[in-house]
């Protein structure tokens, strides 16, 4: 596995920080991060591959400082967003896992057998000729999979992969991503996604609170997130406000 | 008319992109330039061969034709009064061909063909123009046509559940917004998929 390492990382938007002085060593295989809405998830799971920066403090993938190294990092680093639809860039389900390879110069040859086993891993091969903006949202998320992982990532952060999706495909996007070999690190609030996760993070105004097994974390956060109702309604809803899709 | 590849094993799919695109161009500018009606009707013969030739189903080709007979319906008509029916032949004919072999094109061609074939285009102007940003810039705005048909179909919808029917401006303003807020995801999706060297 790689190692993923934040170091005393902050971030601040507008002059609120929204991620909090965070100290990080992730090596586990699968890491989940969970947290309310607002609470910094997203800001820290982008600063992976360096579409965030912070303002303080580094990351690091394997070694690499994603602020100065960015291209290698993105190079190890896939991301799969919440919205399936803004990642399809080709028209065709092939044509959009080959497009990632594009810019690697391969073979021909090498380059079709590698969309080959992307899109036999997902379950696409089927729908290899299909336009890619009409698949359900299920097959569009596992065409985002595919056409991540046919670069070869050592690395996958998923935010939010299943959110969009309805309980059926949640739970083959789901199943798909536990069978990964690849190292994850997903953010959801879907917990039964991480149940069986090596460490899950709990996220709280931009601050780690918990970091642990699912198996203590996933009560800490449900019991965090029950006692909150009353306490903070107010500051709860004004977050939720601006970090609204 | 764009991105509407069917797959085949035709003569006219397995020829390469390079040489579909020369003969396009060099057919529809024969067109565009002849006035006679029965060298027309020769090409009429002609362009049918080849979307025979090609064997694309009539439904699809159909289909890119309908929004031009719309168009040829109304300037038809106006052409017959004003400069007689052959001007309104010749050009009607010559519209129409030309969308017709367009549409085999399109129907026989993937993009990615299309984009690797304007690369080779590009390649001796390497120097003043990066190939490989011009691929892109057109895969994005063939990306673009059916993201954004969904954007408006979606703030219709919305409206329509809302009961704001018929105010433009109840549409315009957040589709441009969402359209906006997609591209920001489209670049950052494409960033994380290493395009942004
Ligand atoms: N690019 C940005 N510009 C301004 N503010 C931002 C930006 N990105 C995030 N924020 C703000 O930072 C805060 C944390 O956002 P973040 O997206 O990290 O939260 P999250 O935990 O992922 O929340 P959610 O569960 O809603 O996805 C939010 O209040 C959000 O409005
Ligand atoms: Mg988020």
């Amino acid at each position: 596995m790689s190692a993923i390492v934040f170091e005393r990382v902050s971030r601040s938007f507008d002059g609120r920080r929204v991620v909090d002085d965070v100290s990080l060593e992730l090596v586990e295989h699968r890491i989940g991060i969970v947290g309310a809405n607002g609470s910094g998830k997203s800001t820290l799971a982008r600063m992976i591959n360096g579409l965030v920066e912070p303002d303080a403090g580094r990351v690091l993938v394997d070694g690499l400082d994603v602020a100065k190294q960015g291209r290698e990092v993105r190079r190890r680093v896939g991301f799969v967003f919440t919205n399936a639809d803004t990642q399809i860039v080709m028209p065709t389900v092939r044509e959009d896992v080959a497009f990632t390879l594009r810019r690697h110069r391969l073979a021909p040859a090498e380059a079709n057998e590698r969309v080959d086993a992307a899109l036999a891993r997902f379950g696409l091969t089927e729908l290899a000729e299909r336009p890619a903006h009409r698949l359900s949202g299920g097959q569009k998320q596992l065409l985002a999979l595919a056409s991540v992982l046919v670069g070869h990532p050592a690395i996958l952060v998923a935010d939010e992969p299943t959110t969009l999706l309805d309980a059926r495909n949640a739970r083959r996007v789901a199943r798909h991503l536990a069978g990964l070999d690849e190292q994850l690190v997903v953010v959801s609030h879907q917990l039964e996604l991480l149940d069986d996760f090596d460490r899950v993070i709990v996220m709280e105004r931009g601050r780690v609170v918990c970091d642990d097994v699912p198996a203590v974390a996933l009560p800490r956060y449900r019991d965090i997130d029950a006692g909150d109702d009353d306490a903070d309604d107010d500051a709860q809803d004004a977050a939720e406000e601006r970090s609204r899709p | 008319m764009i991105g509407v590849f069917h797959p085949g094993d035709s003569l006219v799919h397995r020829a390469p992109a390079l040489l579909k695109l020369g003969l396009l161009a060099a057919l529809v500018t024969a067109i565009a330039l002849q006035h006679s009606v029965l060298v027309l009707g020769g090409a009429c013969v002609l362009v049918a061969g080849i979307a025979a030739l090609a064997r694309v189903p009539f439904r699809l080709l159909w289909r890119q034709l309908v929004p031009l007979l719309w168009l040829l319906a109304i300037a038809v008509p106006v052409q017959l009064l004003l400069a007689g029916w052959e001007l309104a032949v010749t050009v009607a004919l010559r519209l129409l061909l030309a969308v017709v072999l367009a549409g085999v094109y399109s129907l026989t061609t993937p993009v990615t063909e299309t984009l690797d074939a304007a690369q080779t285009l590009l390649r001796p102007f390497r120097r003043w123009i990066d190939a490989d940003r011009v691929g892109l810039a057109l895969a994005l705005a063939i990306r673009a046509i059916p993201l954004l048909g969904e954007i408006v179909a979606e703030v219709l919808d919305a409206r329509r559940a809302r009961g704001a029917e018929g105010s433009i401006r109840a549409v315009a303003v957040p589709v441009i917004v969402r359209a906006l807020r997609t591209a920001d995801h489209l670049g950052e999706a494409l960033v994380a998929r290493g395009l942004d060297d």
